[in-house]
């Protein structure tokens, strides 16, 4: 009974959806309060029903109703009661579903959080939201309706979820990336509602900011969580492979990284608009485009899985409608928008234009790396992957202006910039970080690292400037620490975010170490400072899976430090077997530790690394996720503000 | 012409140059960047150049799997039901590895026509099979 209901109020969702995508429209046309006013009632329904729709299909999992096909593809009555919730987007069909409820949540939150916008505007927004919910519930009803029935011979029990998404990764990474790409999808509504009002201000973009930042914050901490689970599950000690489907994410984080700053232009200095209107549509056609790739199965990656044609082709015509009709409304409105304000070649302006065309020039790369082999297939001129060479080879110089932009730019004047007093206040400081940067890697290492002290000099430049930004001069020939909003927190805390995350990068790379062995109960290796004793192995049962658990007991300069226990799991039902690795983590750096395979009874393959800083990308990551929320916060209070004086006034 | 169209005309030029370059080196990039993907009957041992990097992907053969004493050197035979061929390969292979299962493996091809890996691949999927493969295996 339950899929049922779960079936019929995923139907229903789709006839709200209908009449939300046109009446409000047509309200606005004939000036029908009645109408207009429908939008915001018909997105609660909605979002209750979409609600109602996810909830029956966690039911159906959390009962083990195996009856229904989805459940008994992707759960197990052994299966642990968190990874049976979690099943629910193990798959295509569910992970569709929760990304049609999460904009259900974001249209519920625009509808409420929208009060003060004109209620026509609000209206347009709703509807464009309503038409991304038709094409994303038509295609999970008429394609993969994930509430399908085994009757009347259903199984006795289900066929597991796969052991690679038995993993913390999958509680949190999918549902906070959704929210990231779902939540462009408002960046997207406001845009496109400028484009057939034609208005575009510093008001329009001072409403955009704080979904944009939300949306921007949820796209990083799911990108960081994939990037930690990929550490912790795939066992190569990597933290990002350049697979298609990581580009997938990343891609339009980097497009919003760009929105995120455009927008702060266009609200404060009224200018670069019809270049925001451009990157908030790309925003959310790359989340698209993002989701397209993960799950029509065209690229080669570890994400691919079993997929069914008539679904790609349904999301490539979806995909096509979305960017095509957008991008032409886009080239017959935005010649009619004009920027009115022109600004110096040196200023705050130009140095944040410059820093959005890296941005772009960094997507593009990307893309082109991801869509490269999909287009030598398609004209048949042959097979071929592009590897992470590519990716390092044009990323590093695209990345680094980059950086130092995000160090300079906080530093300069809106409208007319002068490079003098930034100079002579930041002259010292920088001749010591060069010192230092050079110096640091050169004795710890013994020879000089080249790409150690460009990376040490980038971040602590950001670092430095980004601190020191804070201290302001009292009148009187001193300096003080100003006092700080929400809003110049959390850009402070993001840059600073960036600055962590790129010491990560380097240093690990730089100096982390590897080493493949093959070991008997007994046998000691030594990795650095580090000596690696296998005291034995233990059985274990886990609640799926059966676990030949290693006991390596692991000595620093000759004293025990800890034992790690990594495991080879043998998962019962599929059986699959896959390695657990151990990691003991610091903060400075990780020991981890994979078993390979078994080459007698007592004789393993493994591989140990030693992995500093790598800690610091994630924490980095986390920076950046708190610094957009708290911006997020400080710019939407900021705009209550404005309304409540004007009101006054 | 006057001033403002000069400047713009500059801003144009210099636009067109930067990405210009900036194409040319991603396309270079690119070009020194990519693995050919076969399957092992459209290897050609004895034309293709020694020494060039390429991806083959297949089926690993039943029983053909020989480690040597330290277990870090493996010997295998990569089929696409075809043809078959070995492969050499030097550390530790990915859990999902096994006997009748679809790999892709990396690397190039040596004096003696072997395939020495540097990586290997297994699909995170048991039930994988590369395309190319099924289709010669149905048919």
């Amino acid at each position: 009974m339950i899929p049922e209901i779960g079936h019929f109020a995923l139907i229903l969702a789709l006839g709200v959806a209908l009449i939300q995508a046109v009446v409000p429209l047509i309200g606005v046309w004939q000036q029908n309060t009645v109408m207009i006013s429908l939008a915001r009632r018909c997105a609660f329904l909605m979002a209750l029903m979409l609600f109602v729709s996810f909830a029956c299909l966690a039911t159906s999992f959390l009962t083990n109703d195996f009856s229904v096909l989805y459940v008994a593809q992707n759960s197990n009555s052994h299966l642990p009661k968190i990874y049976q919730f979690c099943a629910i987007w193990g798959a295509h069909e569910g992970s569709l579903l929760l990304w049609v409820t999460l904009l259900g949540g974001w249209m519920c939150a625009v509808a409420w959080r929208s009060r003060n916008l004109p209620d026509e505007v609000v209206a347009q927004i709703l509807s464009v939201l309503a038409m991304i919910a038709i094409g994303f519930l038509l295609l999970i009803v008429v394609t993969s309706n994930p509430f399908v029935r085994i009757l009347p011979i259903s199984p006795t029990d289900g066929r597991d979820l796969n052991a690679l998404l038995q993993d913390p990764g999958l509680v949190s990474h999918p549902p906070m990336l959704y929210m990231g790409y779902v939540g462009f999808s408002v960046a997207f509504a406001f845009a496109i509602t400028a484009l057939l009002n034609k208005k575009f201000d510093a008001q329009w973009a001072a409403w955009t900011r704080p979904w944009t930042l939300t949306a921007w914050a949820f796209l990083t901490l799911g990108v960081v969580l994939g990037s930690a689970w990929a550490y912790r599950v795939l066992g190569w000690g990597g933290w990002w492979f350049w697979d298609p489907v990581e580009n997938a994410s990343f891609m339009p984080w980097l497009v919003g990284t760009a929105l995120v700053h455009s927008l702060i232009v266009a609200n404060k200095r009224n200018t670069f608009k019809a270049w925001t209107v451009l990157l908030a549509i790309s925003a959310f056609s790359l989340s698209l485009v993002g989701t397209f790739l993960v799950r029509s199965g065209v690229l080669v990656s570890v994400h691919s899985f079993a997929v069914d044609a008539k679904r790609g082709t349904f999301i490539l015509i979806f995909l096509s409608c979305v960017i095509i009709s957008s991008l032409l409304l886009y080239a017959f409105r935005a010649p009619q928008v004009r920027d009115q304000r022109s600004f110096s070649w040196f200023s705050r302006e130009s140095l944040m234009q410059g820093a959005n065309l890296l941005l772009t020039a960094c997507m593009l790369t990307v893309l082109l790396g991801t869509i490269y082999p999909l287009i030598i297939d398609a004209l048949h001129i042959g097979k071929l992957s592009v590897g992470a060479p590519y990716f390092n080879a044009v990323f590093v110089p695209l990345i680094t202006p980059l950086l130092l932009l995000l160090g300079l730019a906080p530093l300069i004047k809106w409208d007319e910039g002068d490079w003098m007093p930034v100079w002579q206040r930041y002259r010292w400081y920088l001749l010591v970080l060069i010192c230092v940067a050079i110096a640091v890697p050169w004795w710890y290492a013994g020879t000089p690292k080249f790409g150690v002290t460009i990376g040490l000099l980038l971040s602590g430049w950001i670092i430095l400037t980004t601190i020191l930004r804070l201290r302001v001069a009292d009148g009187k020939g001193g300096r003080v620490w100003r006092s700080i909003s929400l809003n110049c927190l959390g850009m402070t805390l993001a840059h600073i975010g960036v600055a962590v995350c790129v010491l990560g990068v380097v240093l690990s790379q730089a100096f982390s170490l590897q080493r493949e062995v093959a070991m008997s109960v007994g046998d000691s290796v030594s990795l650095g400072n580090y000596q690696f004793e296998l005291m034995g192995f233990e059985q274990r049962d886990g609640p799926n899976y059966q676990a030949q658990e290693a006991h390596l007991r692991v000595y620093h300069h000759g004293k025990v430090l800890t034992t790690l226990l990594p495991e080879a799991r043998t998962y019962s039902v599929q059986q699959m077997s896959l390695p657990k690795s151990a990691i003991d983590a610091g903060v400075f750096s990780d020991l981890y530790v994979v078993l390979g395979q078994p080459l007698n009874d007592t004789r393993w393959t493994m591989r140990i690394y030693f992995k500093p800083f790598v800690r610091w990308i994630w924490a980095g990551g986390f920076l950046m996720m708190l610094g957009g929320l708290i911006a997020a916060i400080g710019v939407s209070r900021k705009a209550k503000l404005l309304r409540q004086v004007a009101y006054a006034k | 012409m006057n001033a403002v169209r000069k400047r713009r005309l500059k801003v144009i030029l210099l636009i067109m140059l930067s990405i210009t370059i900036a194409v040319t080196l991603v396309l270079y990039a690119l070009r020194s960047n990519i693995n050919l993907y076969f399957t092992p009957s459209q290897v050609d041992i004895t034309t293709m150049k020694k020494l060039v990097q390429f991806r083959m992907g297949g089926m690993v053969v039943d029983g053909s799997v020989h480690r040597d004493q330290n277990g870090l050197d493996v010997q295998f035979q990569l089929t696409d039901y075809k043809r078959n061929i070995a492969v050499k390969y030097h550390g530790l292979l990915p859990a999902l590895f096994r006997e009748g299962q679809g790999i892709v493996v990396q690397g190039h091809l040596d004096q003696d026509g072997k395939f020495v890996a540097t990586q290997v691949l297994a699909k995170h999927d048991e039930r994988y099979m590369p395309p190319e493969v099924v289709k010669k295996h149905d048919t």
